[in-house]
């Protein structure tokens, strides 16, 4: 039965009730699932007992390359690379590099952030089980959902929709896999 | 504790009072759905392309033929068929510049730095505001690119090994800016497409149930599979508030250094201090002015009045009010300094600019930027919609002079009388500077026609029935 089926979804009306019911369903123990929501629940991360996301750390990452970058490039091209005197100035000082290594770390951290952001969300990913529902559009809209994977060792499809229904889920459907 | 007891008691009457209440203004007025923002927003998309439209773009595409024109004689011709004659050899060029670039400011400021002092205001004008951003750099790109007079080396500009060996002058501001800008620029499109994701993914599913394959194809290869999942949305909304957080220090950056081409020079009238803080003020003078330009009217076609209330205008015209006072304050310190400081270079500079052959530029600046923001101050203006557009097409014209004020005046009489000069636009600059407004319009035209002019999930996220723990609305 569980190999047959991605999970179960279950539809909610209003975001109050569907963060109860992540509450409900992080108490239960259960590992693999998610919520859909049109727009970022305020303080459902926390009703779902996700960890803080570590895309900073990605994107800390980035900014310390693009400013080595930067000022490594002005070292070298300046410094080693082709010396040329201008001005009467030094080959190369942190001063005058700093601007453009400033610049760099901003552009590498973006590029960090987003594509951190895209590899932890496994995104693209244009065909997806919970993509096929066919309500699935009301998720982008106005309506919330609750989905629970099938491969969580707590996933029993009676006792999962009984709690599902218990939470206040309405049109609880199995997802083709 | 007991110190309030006693107070109470002695004044029977604190026990009656009760904190006011300061109700939130309302970000969305007429208690509206989060379908009703949905249908609202799309339905622009979705519906017919309406008669305006096609005028506006057919306008829009002939004035900016005129850039085409203008650049295709340059590039055909040389880089001499612009005015610039010693000793004016910059003008409009980078004023045209400096202006474009100052516009897309406010976008920045109102997706990144209100993001981060949480101004929930913001949202109904942040995706408009950023696609402005992003079109403005386009056309301030145009101007260092072909003054630069064989475009095809424009890539010179950049740390690219090239058949000579040498490398860019890293000591100079002109190469910061280059990586200022192009680090702008870029920055930009991404925040701006990560702030679509969501929204264009409502798209592909909506024209994907209507039937439009083609569309539901185009609007979900860049929508990546978005599907609200909120173990994305935590990463994502990390993601969007780690890019507000660097694009504060680069948007401020960005008109520091492009203040920098200037400051960091020795001709009296360039050479002050004040600059940084005081052209990022005025940037985002000119960008509020160019928002409340745009947004007035696309909330009277599409009758957005409830997602751009009246306190949105207020709040836009209180910043124009602000920054154009401190750009008031900023024309008043340079003219101090310059007798204060006792150079009579720099003292003679101030009082050429507003007494000498560029007196009226200086005084169409002044009435501009000082005079006009402060209208913003009575509330009977601010509630003008009509007068309020009118008074940001005055902010525009006021921060173009401004750059030519600074630019030109300063060039045109530096040290040597023998050398002084007096510049006048060719028609080819003017051609080519009237045409960025064509080009601006079509790139807005197409984005108000293709891509939601809202971030709608941004937008029902600061709804009343967002909250989970409901009737907290009122803080």
């Amino acid at each position: 039965m569980s190999a047959q089926t991605y999970g179960l979804i279950a539809t909610f009306k209003t975001a109050p009730s569907l963060y109860h019911a992540a509450e409900a369903v992080r108490d239960a123990g259960y590992r693999h699932w998610d919520c859909i929501t049109p727009f970022p629940v305020h303080g459902l991360d926390k009703a779902m007992g996700l960890r803080r996301s570590v895309v900073p750390r990605i994107s800390l990452i980035g900014g310390i390359t693009g400013f080595c970058t930067g000022m490594s490039l002005i070292w070298w091209t300046g410094a080693v690379d082709y010396k040329l005197i201008v001005g009467g100035k030094p080959l190369f000082s942190p001063m005058f590099a700093f601007p453009v290594a400033y610049e760099l770390t901003i552009l590498f951290t973006a590029f960090a952030t987003i594509i951190g952001m895209f590899v932890l969300n496994g995104l693209p990913m244009h065909y997806h089980p919970v993509l096929k529902y066919d309500q699935i559009r009301r998720g982008m809209d106005d309506t919330f959902f609750i989905v629970i994977e099938a491969r969580d060792p707590r996933f029993n499809a009676a006792n999962t929709r009984a709690l599902l229904e218990q939470a206040g889920g309405e049109t609880i459907t199995e997802l083709d896999p | 504790m007991g110190h309030a007891d006693h107070k109470a008691a002695a004044h029977p009457i604190l026990q009656e009072v009760r904190p006011a209440a300061l109700p939130r203004a309302v970000l969305v007025e007429n208690d509206r759905s989060f379908s009703w923002i949905t249908e609202r927003i799309c339905g622009i998309i979705e519906g017919k392309t309406p008669v305006w439209w096609w005028v506006c773009f057919i306008l829009a595409c002939f004035v900016a033929s005129f850039t085409v024109a203008g650049i295709t004689y340059l590039v055909a011709t040389g880089v001499g068929v612009w005015g610039h004659a010693n000793p004016v050899n910059w003008a409009w060029d980078i004023v045209n510049f400096v202006f474009w670039i100052g516009i897309g400011h406010a976008g920045t400021l109102i997706s990144a730095i209100l993001c981060l002092l949480r101004q929930k205001w913001r949202t109904s004008i942040n995706r408009a505001a950023e696609a402005m951003t992003i079109f403005a750099v386009v056309c301030a790109a145009i101007f260092p690119v072909f003054h630069v007079g064989r475009v095809w080396f424009a890539w010179y500009l950049f740390p690219i090994p090239n058949s000579n060996a040498i490398w860019q002058n890293f000591r100079s501001p002109l190469e910061w800016d280059v990586f200022a800008v192009s680090t702008y620029g870029t920055v930009s499109v991404l925040f701006w497409y990560v702030g679509l994701i969501p929204d264009l993914a409502v798209l592909r599913d909506r024209f994907f149930a209507a039937g439009n394959k083609v569309r539901a194809t185009l609007y979900g290869l860049f929508a990546m599979g978005w599907r609200g999942s909120n173990r994305h949305w935590s990463n994502y909304e990390m993601a969007y508030l780690i890019l507000a957080g660097i694009s504060t220090p680069l948007v401020l950056s960005v008109h520091t250094i492009v203040s920098f081409d200037f400051a960091v020079s020795l001709l009296p009238g360039w050479h002050t201090t004040i600059f940084p803080p005081y052209f990022v003020a005025g940037a985002i003078f000119s960008g509020f002015g160019m928002v409340l330009t745009l947004m007035l009217p696309l909330r009277a076609v599409y009758g957005l009045q409830d997602l751009i209330t009246q306190y949105h205008i207020d709040c836009m015209c209180k910043i124009t009010l602000a920054t154009g006072t401190i750009v008031g304050y900023a024309y008043g310190m340079e003219f101090f300094i310059a007798w204060y400081g006792a150079n009579p270079y720099e003292g003679f500079a101030f009082v050429n600019r507003a007494f000498g052959h560029y007196a009226w530029a200086y005084w169409i600046m002044i009435s501009c930027n000082v005079i006009t923001p402060q209208f913003f101050w009575f509330k009977a203006v601010r509630e003008n919609t009509a007068l309020v557009w009118i008074l940001s097409i005055f902010v525009n014209v006021g921060m173009w002079f401004e750059r030519f004020v600074i630019i030109v005046t300063s060039l045109a009489r530096d040290f040597l009388p023998s050398s002084w000069g007096y510049y006048s636009p060719s028609i080819v600059e003017v051609f080519t500077f009237f045409g960025t407004f064509g080009v601006f319009s079509v790139l807005f035209l197409l984005f108000i026609r293709f891509l939601p002019v809202m971030p709608m999930a941004e937008l029902k996220a600061v709804t009343p029935q967002a909250d989970v723990h409901g009737g907290h609305a009122k803080h």
